[in-house]
């Protein structure tokens, strides 16, 4: 197989797609969405590099390195390797897969020429595998079949740059064990985006979900340029709490200036309660299988249908309230009657104490 | 109003409505505020008790007054001994029912109540179920001695008997001790009440405390979820309304219900076939002791029991059999309900590290094994005991006309329990002497002088509070029971200076609803509510479950989280604010208002309709 839907079992061996590649498949498995798209294998990279001797020829200039190489006999190395690569093109039967499955997005998700986002995924070994992860490009934007098979030619021809090169020698990888997978993914196109947290930020209580959210892409409120509008949920019971409509004055679209968001949009509401729900249910769903407080980045796609729309960007584990220690209301080597005692006298929970020190102090008598 | 924005009036600022002047000397004197007390009075912060008396109360009925608070207070400051409370001073002032919490400050006295509080509560919470039900023997047995309880009629001579049995004194001087042994019970069960309450609350207030450090935005919804019975006494008057609508569609008869007609003419047509005699059976079998059931709290004598007043159960049949017969389903799912429930609480469970869950384990267990006290007590006290002991106050009013002293049975309520009681020796020691009793028109023409006085008493409403409210209101028993909060409290203050379109109220049930308001004082009233009405009412007691079914959501005067109206509206998932202090002053029939049972919010959307309330006409004078 030269592609795999991210929905594809097969494409969970990261072996074959690469972790970046294995990684969505797996969210998507779990029911988390993410920005629908597939994988070309590692198996389609093998079959380009068997295309007109190009493993024996890269193997031949590779070769030609010497064990103290610099940067500049890396850099002649990938000018030749990439000149050449460049002469060929995919073999048809990869470029009839990856053609086949672009097709297969866009039906699937009724957006005709779909924009989507090349990144690589680069299959190695699980030990530096990670490590990889800052040294390949992601191209945004790509329209059309023709151009995504440019785009991967290019994905392939990056596995020789000159510090991608340098960077394995350093790490004694072999370049051939290094084979490049390449995820096909659609660009978010955000209608509202936003944070979510499992709990709540500001009293750290972990039965509430926050959503905050505004116009466009997610960047107006994570650089806290405008004043998004503020969800609370309850965990238990997904009921939405509160709805407080920020002041989204701007909006980031397509590119990189942020525009005015006209007047009668800025104060309503940027989710609608059956959106603010689902999503509160994947935080949900992404703290129970991290089995701790997340902090996730999400946008709602104007281009998808409903239903399919929500997308999950980005996860991490919610630090603040999560390091910090927690004590239970009472003490526990007062018992529960001096707790009874401290609560009917009005005391909150956390001066309870007051009352209990005073009855300590009275056995003293 | 001009006083000082920072309290309320004293009571000796207090006006009396026109025409109710004098009212002072109906009550007995410690009920009514004076000269000699005032300095403590203007001291206290006075809130009103319109959960218990809605309306300003008759003479007699200020014996409610008395017993409640003198249980309150035996238990909470000489038995238990509360660490920082004592008990609830009370006042009668201008027929309403005031009442003050108090606070213990000197931190020696603190020191050695907890220490007494602790040995003694301990014993009762270790104990807890095997103390409660030697508790329902003894109420059983206060119930029976009411019961038992009679004021035959004075005859020509006294019976045979005294002379048979050699019984050596008149029947007549039975007359005195069953009057006093029906006070002596009335005040017992008002001890008995107040034996677990108290205790109860502390049960769960604890659990409550737990979870809003554990959770700090959690509901109290929430928290009283996690505790509330799914299958207690206090849903068993609605559940039987809701068997017999059911029983009605099976047998053919919803029609019949639907009518409306007095009960007595619907029996007469029932009695006519089988199926119609089959549901009159079960209807039957339902009355006693489930519609001994009083359509508020049962403190005054002039309330109505659904037994006494059978439309009030048979429009709630009749509704539920409406409901039935358009394919709802009515059921109350208790497996269901309690699944829900114990789902609710593994969630949340789940959420907490091991220290904490082993408190919550341990709390909630408590909170458990006291709440079915508060959920239920009601029925025995409120509902089973007043209605003896109000049948029984009747049967002494008959014996009164009887005897040529009143005109009318409803004349004794005219007099408070002092004064009935020196009637009766009037009465009696005349009868036995062979003479006219000797203040027949003494006590006729203050009767009729009084009559107006309580009628002037009764039209007006109750103001809020008196004196000077706390800085912050921490009787956790004032906010939980009463709905009294800090916030409550400046939303009172502030409502006598300003008049905006908005007032707040505790959140009672979650959920938003806009609609016309329909203002009931009385559950007799409740056919004129329509569908899609919101209910402003004094209180919402339990007995108005059914009339939830029509209105989109309830406004109360007066009511906290756990006061037993909210604990049944929350059952039944009706929006609701409670303890607003003066809805049903503040709105009038027709008016279109919003509120948000989750924010306590209510929002009257046409203000223009509103210019012949009182708030409304100061904020037209103030233009």
């Amino acid at each position: 197989m030269y592609t795999l839907e991210f929905s594809n079992p097969s494409c969970q061996d990261v072996r074959e797609v690469g972790g970046k590649a294995a990684g969505l498949a797996a969210m998507t498995a779990a029911g988390l969405p993410v920005a629908p798209g597939f994988a070309v294998t590692a198996a389609a990279y093998r079959r380009y590099l068997d295309e007109a001797g190009l493993r024996q020829f890269t193997s031949e200039v590779l070769g030609r390195l010497g064990p103290d190489a610099g940067q500049a006999a890396f850099d002649d190395a990938e000018r030749t390797i990439t000149a050449r690569l460049a002469q060929v093109p995919l073999p048809q039967e990869v470029a009839d897969g990856i053609r086949a499955a672009y097709a297969g997005l866009c039906r699937d998700t009724g957006v005709e020429d779909m924009a989507v986002a090349v990144r690589s995924s680069a299959t190695a070994e699980d030990s530096v595998g990670a490590s990889f992860a800052g040294e390949f490009e992601t191209w945004v934007d790509i329209t059309g079949a023709e151009d995504v098979l440019a785009y991967v030619h290019k994905c392939y021809l990056s596995v020789f740059a000159g510090r991608v090169l340098s960077y394995l020698a350093e790490k004694e990888i072999e370049p051939h064990a290094v084979e490049m997978a390449v995820v096909i993914q659609k660009t978010v196109r955000a209608r509202s985006a936003g944070v979510m947290f499992t709990l709540s930020p500001t009293s750290g209580d972990r039965s509430k979900i926050v959503l905050e959210a505004s116009w466009g892409l997610g960047l107006s409120v994570v650089g806290g340029e405008v004043t998004p509008d503020r969800f609370l949920v309850d965990k238990i019971g997904l009921a939405i709490v509160d709805r407080t409509p920020g002041h989204k004055h701007i909006e980031y679209r397509r590119g990189d200036a942020p525009q005015d968001v006209p007047a009668e949009r800025r104060e309503v509401l940027c989710l609608d309660d059956d959106e603010v729900v689902a999503l509160a249910t994947l935080g949900k769903r992404l703290e129970k299988i991290h089995r701790a407080p997340q902090d996730i980045e999400f946008a709602v796609d104007e281009e998808l249908p409903p239903g399919m729309n929500l997308v999950l960007l980005q996860c991490r584990p919610e630090t603040v309230w999560s390091n910090a220690e927690r004590k239970p209301a009472f003490d526990a080597s007062a018992g529960m009657m001096s707790w009874i005692a401290g609560s009917i006298s009005g005391a909150p929970a956390a001066t309870a104490a007051d009352v209990e020190g005073v009855h300590t102090h009275s056995h003293k008598h | 109003m001009s006083q000082d924005i920072s309290r309320f009036p004293f009571f000796h600022e207090a006006e009396a409505p026109q025409g109710a002047e004098g009212w002072e000397t109906m009550y007995p004197y410690y009920l009514v505020p004076s000269e000699e007390t005032r300095k403590h009075e203007d001291a206290q912060f006075w809130f009103a008790d319109t959960m218990h008396w809605s309306r300003g109360c008759h003479p007699f009925d200020s014996i409610g007054a008395e017993a409640v608070y003198y249980g309150a207070g035996a238990f909470s400051t000489r038995i238990f001994a509360l660490p920082v409370s004592l008990g609830l001073d009370v006042r009668v002032v201008n027929g309403y029912v005031y009442i003050a919490p108090l606070a213990v400050t000197d931190p020696e006295r603190i020191q050695e109540r907890v220490g007494v509080f602790q040995q003694r509560a301990g014993y009762y919470y270790a104990n807890w179920d095997e103390l409660y039900g030697k508790w329902k023997t003894k109420m059983d047995g206060a119930v029976e001695s009411l019961r038992s309880i009679t004021f035959p009629k004075l005859d020509e001579y006294d019976p045979d008997e005294v002379v048979d049995e050699a019984r050596g004194r008149s029947s007549s001087v039975a007359v005195i001790e069953n009057y006093h042994r029906l006070i002596d019970e009335f005040f017992a069960i008002w001890q008995y009440h107040f034996e677990f309450l108290n205790l109860g609350y502390g049960g769960y207030i604890t659990f409550f405390q737990f979870c809003k450090q554990a959770f700090p935005l959690i509901t109290e919804q929430s928290i009283s979820r996690m505790v509330a019975g799914v299958d207690v006494l206090a849903f068993r008057p609605d559940d039987e309304l809701r068997k017999l609508a059911a029983r009605a569609n099976e047998l053919g008869l919803a029609g019949e219900l639907a009518a409306g007609e007095p009960f007595a003419v619907l029996r007469g047509r029932l009695q006519e076939s089988g199926n119609g005699r089959a549901w009159l059976q079960d209807f039957e079998a339902a009355r006693h002791p489930w519609f001994n059931y009083f359509t508020e709290y049962g403190f005054t004598h002039d309330q109505e029991t659904w037994n006494s007043d059978l439309s009030v159960p048979l429009q709630g049949i009749a509704r539920y059999a409406a409901k039935l017969a358009a394919g709802e389903d009515i059921s109350r799912p208790i497996e269901r309900l309690r699944e829900e429930r114990d789902e609710i609480v593994d969630e949340y469970r789940a959420l907490l590290t091991e220290d904490e869950a082993r408190q919550f384990d341990e709390l909630l267990g408590l909170a458990r094994k006291v709440f079915p006290y508060i959920e239920e007590h009601n029925i025995y006290v409120e509902h089973w005991s007043h209605n003896v002991f109000w049948e029984k106050t009747r049967e002494l009013a008959a014996f009164l006309v009887d005897a040529g002293f009143l005109a009318e049975a409803d004349d004794m309520f005219y007099l408070n329990r002092f004064e009935l009681d020196t009637v009766l020796a009037d009465v009696v020691q005349a009868w036995a002497i062979g003479v006219p009793a000797r203040g027949k028109q003494r006590w006729q023409a203050e009767i009729e002088r009084r009559k107006p006085i309580v009628a002037a008493l009764q039209a007006a409403s109750a103001p809020p509070a008196y004196g000077i409210p706390p800085q912050q209101v921490t009787d956790p028993f004032a906010v939980m029971n009463y709905g009294v909060t800090t916030e409550r409290v400046n939303d009172w203050l502030g409502a006598s200076g300003s008049a905006g379109n908005s007032f707040n109220g505790i959140p009672g049930s979650l959920g938003v609803v806009e609609g016309p308001v329909r203002v009931l004082r009385s559950e007799k009233d409740l056919p004129l509510l329509q569908p899609g009405e919101i209910l402003v009412a004094p209180i919402t007691a339990p007995s108005w479950a059914a009339a939830f079914a029509v209105a989109t959501g309830v406004i109360t005067d007066i009511g906290g989280m756990m006061c037993h109206a909210a604990i049944v509206c929350r059952e039944y998932g009706i929006p609701a604010v409670v303890g607003t202090g003066f809805a049903t002053a503040r709105l009038k029939t027709g008016q279109r208002v919003r509120i948000d049972g989750k924010a306590g919010t209510v929002v009257v959307l046409d203000a223009d309709d509103a210019g012949d309330t009182d708030l409304d006409d100061a904020a037209v004078a103030a233009r």
